[in-house]
């Protein structure tokens, strides 16, 4: 497989009148041809920043690249000129946020925007955009494409929304489609549909994809490789059968905890990770999770843990998976049981 | 007894602590156009349960439950609490049942008052119905802050400076200052993330236990749904599409539409065998002009002629499974 | 990899160090949080230091000179500026800086008393109006009869009232006060009811009606803090737009009477002598009137930025 995107430790300040908050500290990951990665973590961890940086949308200021790469197909995008970004990332890199309302504007009709969009990369006709265009609105399942295109944002549902956003994503034909939160305004039924597109379009075109997203069934479904963030930071990535069934992070741990099953007829506890979420602020000179990690050691408060290299493409940071500390396994099937006798006990 | 809890299932033995009756709450939006949000829906909580209650966004949950609080009247219909008709109450025992229903919010901005501390903000009902004064209800406040895992010094904080699950925790201790016995809570989770989900999820079942609590709880999470009701009620458009407990629902859902909604979980597993979707096509249809017959029609698999013309009876099709549709 | 030295910190943090839920910022209340906001504010700040500055000379200033502002020198009339009279001197040989200052006390009190009528009468009528339309027919019918007011009185141009008010009361401040309330309380009462209207559905509202909280306190612990940002920010409207009033009303000869000066009359009196080149007759009280315009808007546009949520933090 080829490799589309690099990001190699990223760091990403933002200038507040408090002081500057460390909303991404070296991040790195890469994104093959045609592959899904999907980012999870808290609301705040930055996974919104990691991707506006690639896309060159943090304002600056407050914002500040502290430093870092971000080559697409091997040249270098972080640092350059709006002009010369454009002609790297071309219409090569698509994007879809979460609002639809807000990245739609709300004065010009749905299809003039997808045809826009098709102008600005492809040389063609007016005529030729608007079937274009059509033809897109037809692709993300919006039915009676030819009377949609001439409506406003304001008469599309929020499911159809996102739908002509992923269109404008689309119209491009871009390699790389970044997609930060894409349903969590949605419905499931809606979700369902929306999922169920990216799906499809990312098998038809072999598009890459980067979903952001807090839903880790969501994960599960669409994404080969997971990335977990937290305080700003990568705590754990590798692929999803290594995820979900070898996780090595406590973070990781405890998100897998706190989802209900679905399936099982017996009911199992939920085990939420305590405390809240740090504060960027003044982030903790060790490990990030430490305030609100079960297993925290005295090294983690003191020493900020490297990327544990556990198997191929996964890699953890967390001093557990230190020769030295104690074993993983057994700290992790003791808290399992400490939760058992906690719900034997009522 | 029995004639008033007929539609609701049939005569239990348990006991009722909130009963709606043939509930209708429509609302005039513009001259001739009405929502009927809720549209004779009828259903009993009974003591002790939590009722979960789901559907899509704009099915009419807030509003039934913001209608069963008394936050809004109905257009018609009765809400019974404790075997008393509440619209009917003189104004001392209104005021005591409006104590013992509580609501919880969705959305942890929203709804604690930015200009107020956090001690006040949850000494709202104690000041209001005078529960205690001076050093007791400091005292209060600070078991209050316990009770839900936050600590005496953040009486004196601004709600700004929490997160949302701790905010969430707030709101909770302002609806329990007043010894509540049945709480509606309002998608009480949904701003929230996974991990603090869990947080909210498990201080909720506690109290439940050691408060003695009733809940009916709203959400479109099905999954928490699952894990945190014992019956749950399908709505669509205004109407209650099926109604069983929680395990039933799962396993056997009837109504087409429930069936989708399962099928649309996605499963945190990435080697759950991959079985087919439901996948719904369209979007609901505005609720001010609802469907003819079945109101889930436009986008039901199974739609018959029938459909159309007549709307589905509610009937118990199996024990304690109720369910609105013609396939039945 | 980085090899840590030291083997002996792989064992279990103790919980005590391991606090959670912790807060680690310094409270500041949402009042002094917005005060930093505006202290960041380069203009705000501007506008407010010049607004010190103007009230501080409006009660010191003609102190600061052994002249008052009525008293007569024709010996030293229509004097430029200079080191005895900074301002120079006017027709009667009065003392330039003294009457502008004397004037100044004249416009602000104006300006404030007309804002702080409009402030309360708004208040009251905005906020029963506001929280009690949609609670039944009782409540619908008082807001309409409100509102109803509040139109009849909104059509009407100020001027207008002033002239009425004239055949029936001498000109001076008072009379201008009055005006000025009579027809701009309306504004303010319009504002407060849509933001109370608004804020009425907020959770929190129905949460301490469901908490069994009086109506009034609701208005007093709910509604009312939350519009105070755009009570202040509409205050630093109607207070420079007050001042601006009066002085175009005495600039009419409508307004303050001598003996008292104003910036109004004073550019009155200068008009005539203008074209005689005694250009600090008008130059000075003019200044004036611009700057204060200038400070509050510049103050009031400054709190609007500190005050919009979505910029904090
Ligand atoms: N005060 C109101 N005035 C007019 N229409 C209203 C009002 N409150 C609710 N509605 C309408 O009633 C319907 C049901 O709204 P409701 O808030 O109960 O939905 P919901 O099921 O809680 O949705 P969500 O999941 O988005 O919270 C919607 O069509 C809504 O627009
Ligand atoms: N424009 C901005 N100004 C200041 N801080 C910002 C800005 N954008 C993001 N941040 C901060 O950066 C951090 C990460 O945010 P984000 O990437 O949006 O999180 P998420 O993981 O939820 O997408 C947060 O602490 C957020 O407050
Ligand atoms: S490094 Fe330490 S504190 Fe951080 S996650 Fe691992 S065990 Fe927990
Ligand atoms: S009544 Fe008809 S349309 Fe409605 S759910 Fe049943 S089969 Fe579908
Ligand atoms: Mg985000
Ligand atoms: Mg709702």
């Amino acid at each position: 497989m080829s490799r589309l995107l690099d990001v190699n430790n990223l760091k990403v300040n933002f200038k507040t009148y408090g002081g500057e908050v460390k909303a991404v500290r070296d991040v790195s990951f890469h994104v093959d041809k045609g592959e899904v990665v999907a980012i999870v973590g808290e609301s705040g961890s930055g996974k919104s920043v990691t991707v506006q940086t690639i896309m060159g949308l943090i304002p600056m200021p407050p914002g500040i690249i502290k430093g870092g790469s971000i080559k697409f197909q091997g040249k270098e995008i972080l640092g350059v000129s709006k002009r010369e970004l454009r002609k790297v990332k071309g219409s090569k890199i698509g994007m879809i946020f979460q609002d639809p309302m807000t990245s739609l504007n709300p004065t010009m009709i749905v299809g003039k925007q997808i045809a826009e969009g098709v102008i600005a990369h492809q040389k063609l006709s007016k005529k030729e955009a608007k079937i274009k265009a059509i033809e897109m609105l037809k692709l993300v399942g919006i039915p009676n494409a030819e009377e949609r295109y001439n409506q406003y944002p304001h008469e599309f549902s929020g499911g159809m929304r996102q739908r002509a956003m992923i269109a404008i994503a689309l119209a491009c034909n871009p390699e790389l489609l970044i997609a930060d939160e894409p349903t969590t305004a949605l419905d499931v039924t809606i979700q369902a549909q929306v999922l169920e597109l990216m799906k499809d379009i990312q098998k038809k075109t072999d598009t890459a994809i980067i979903l952001i997203t807090h839903d880790l069934g969501v994960v599960a479904e669409t994404a080969q490789r997971v990335i977990v963030m937290y305080g700003g930071m990568m705590v754990e990535s590798g692929t999803v059968y290594e995820l979900f069934e070898n996780p090595r992070h406590p973070y990781t741990w405890g998100l897998l905890n706190s989802i209900p099953d679905v399936e099982g007829p017996e009911k199992k506890k939920l085990i939420p990770i305590e405390g809240s979420p740090p504060d960027l602020f003044s982030p903790p000179k060790g490990c990030p999770f430490a305030p609100r990690c079960k297993f925290a050691m005295d090294i983690c408060v003191e020493e900020m843990p490297g990327n544990f290299e556990i198997g191929e493409g996964h890699l953890a940071k967390c001093w557990l998976n230190d020769s030295r500390a104690p074993k993983v396994e057994q700290v992790f099937a003791r808290e399992e049981e400490k939760a058992i006798a906690a719900g034997s006990e009522k | 007894m029995v004639e008033r809890i007929e539609e609701t299932g049939k005569a239990h033995t348990t006991e009722n602590l909130v009963e709606i009756h043939s509930l209708k709450k429509y609302f005039n939006i513009k001259k001739d156009v009405t929502v009927k949000s809720v549209d004779d829906i009828s259903i009993s909580i009974r003591k002790g349960e939590t009722f979960g209650l789901v559907g899509e966004s704009g099915s009419g949950k807030s509003t039934l439950g913001k209608t069963v609080v008394g936050l809004q009247a109905p257009t018609s219909g009765e809400i019974i609490y404790n075997g008393q008709n509440v619209l009917q109450l003189d104004k001392e025992t209104q005021r005591n049942v409006n104590k013992e229903m509580q609501i919880i919010f969705q959305d942890p901005h929203a709804s604690l008052n930015p200009r107020m501390r956090v001690g006040d903000i949850i000494a709202e009902g104690i000041d209001a119905y005078k529960l205690f004064k001076g050093k007791d209800r400091t005292n209060r406040i600070y078991e209050l802050l316990a009770q839900v895992g936050l600590r005496p010094e953040h009486a004196k904080r601004f709600p700004h400076e929490f997160s949302g699950g701790q905010r969430q925790r707030i709101g909770i201790a302002r609806a329990l200052a007043v010894e509540p016995k049945f709480i509606v809570a309002d998608e009480p989770i949904s701003a929230l993330d996974v991990s603090i989900q869990a947080q909210v999820i498990n201080l909720m079942e506690e109290l439940k236990e050691s408060e003695g609590l009733t809940y009916l709880f709203i959400a479109h999470d099905l999954g928490m749904v699952k894990h945190i009701s014992d019956r749950i009620g399908v709505m669509y458009l205004g109407k209650m599409m099926e109604l069983s407990n929680s395990d039933d629902m799962f396993r056997n859902p009837l109504h087409p539409y429930t069936q989708a909604l399962l099928s649309a979980i996605p499963k945190a597993n990435p080697r759950a065998v991959k079985r087919e979707r439901i996948v719904l096509q369209g979007d609901p249809p505005s609720p001010t002009a609802p469907p003819s017959g079945c109101r889930f029609r436009t986008r039901c698999p199974h739609a018959m002629e029938i459909c159309a013309l007549q709307e589905p009876q509610w009937k118990e099709v199996e024990d304690e499974h109720w369910v609105a549709c013609h396939l039945y | 990899m980085v090899k840590t030295a030291n083997d002996q910190l792989f064992r279990p943090l103790d919980p005590a160090k391991q606090q959670t839920d912790v807060i680690e910022r310094p409270s500041l209340g949402i009042w002094k949080e917005t005060f930093l906001s505006v202290i960041k504010n380069k203009l705000a700040v501007l506008g407010l230091v010049l607004l010190l500055a103007i009230i501080f000379l409006a009660l010191l200033g003609p102190a600061m000179v052994p002249y008052s502002a009525s008293q007569q020198s024709l010996t030293n009339t229509n004097q430029p500026p200079s080191a005895e009279h900074w301002f120079g001197t006017d027709d009667l040989g009065r003392d330039m800086w003294s009457r502008t200052w004397q004037g100044a006390r004249v416009s602000l009190t104006i300006g404030f008393v007309a804002a702080f009528v409009d402030l309360i009468l708004g208040v009251i009528v905005g906020g029963v109006s506001g929280y009690m339309a949609g609670r039944g027919k009782l409540g619908d019918r008082v807001d309409n009869v409100l509102m109803r007011i509040v139109e009849v009185l909104y059509g009407i141009p100020y001027l207008l009232v002033v002239i009425l008010l004239m055949v029936i009361m001498e000109p001076g401040i008072t009379t201008i006060i009055i005006a000025l309330s009579i027809t701009g309380w309306v504004g303010m009462a319009r504002i407060i009811r849509g933001q109370i209207l608004q804020l009425k559905s907020q959770e929190y509202v129905l949460a301490a009606e469901k908490l069994g909280t009086s109506h009034p306190k609701i208005i007093t612990r709910h509604l009312l803090p939350n519009t105070m940002g755009i009570i202040i920010i509409n205050l630093t409207f109607t207070i420079p737009t007050a001042i601006f009033a009066e002085a175009f009303l005495s600039f009419l000869g409508l307004g303050v009477q001598a003996p008292f000066a104003s910036w109004g009359t004073m550019t009155n009196d200068a008009l005539g002598v203008i074209l005689s080149g005694q250009w600090w007759r008008l130059f000075f009280p003019a200044f004036m009137i611009a700057m204060t315009m200038f400070a509050f808007n510049a103050f009031g546009d400054g709190i609007q930025d500190a005050l919009d949520p979505r910029a904090r933090k």
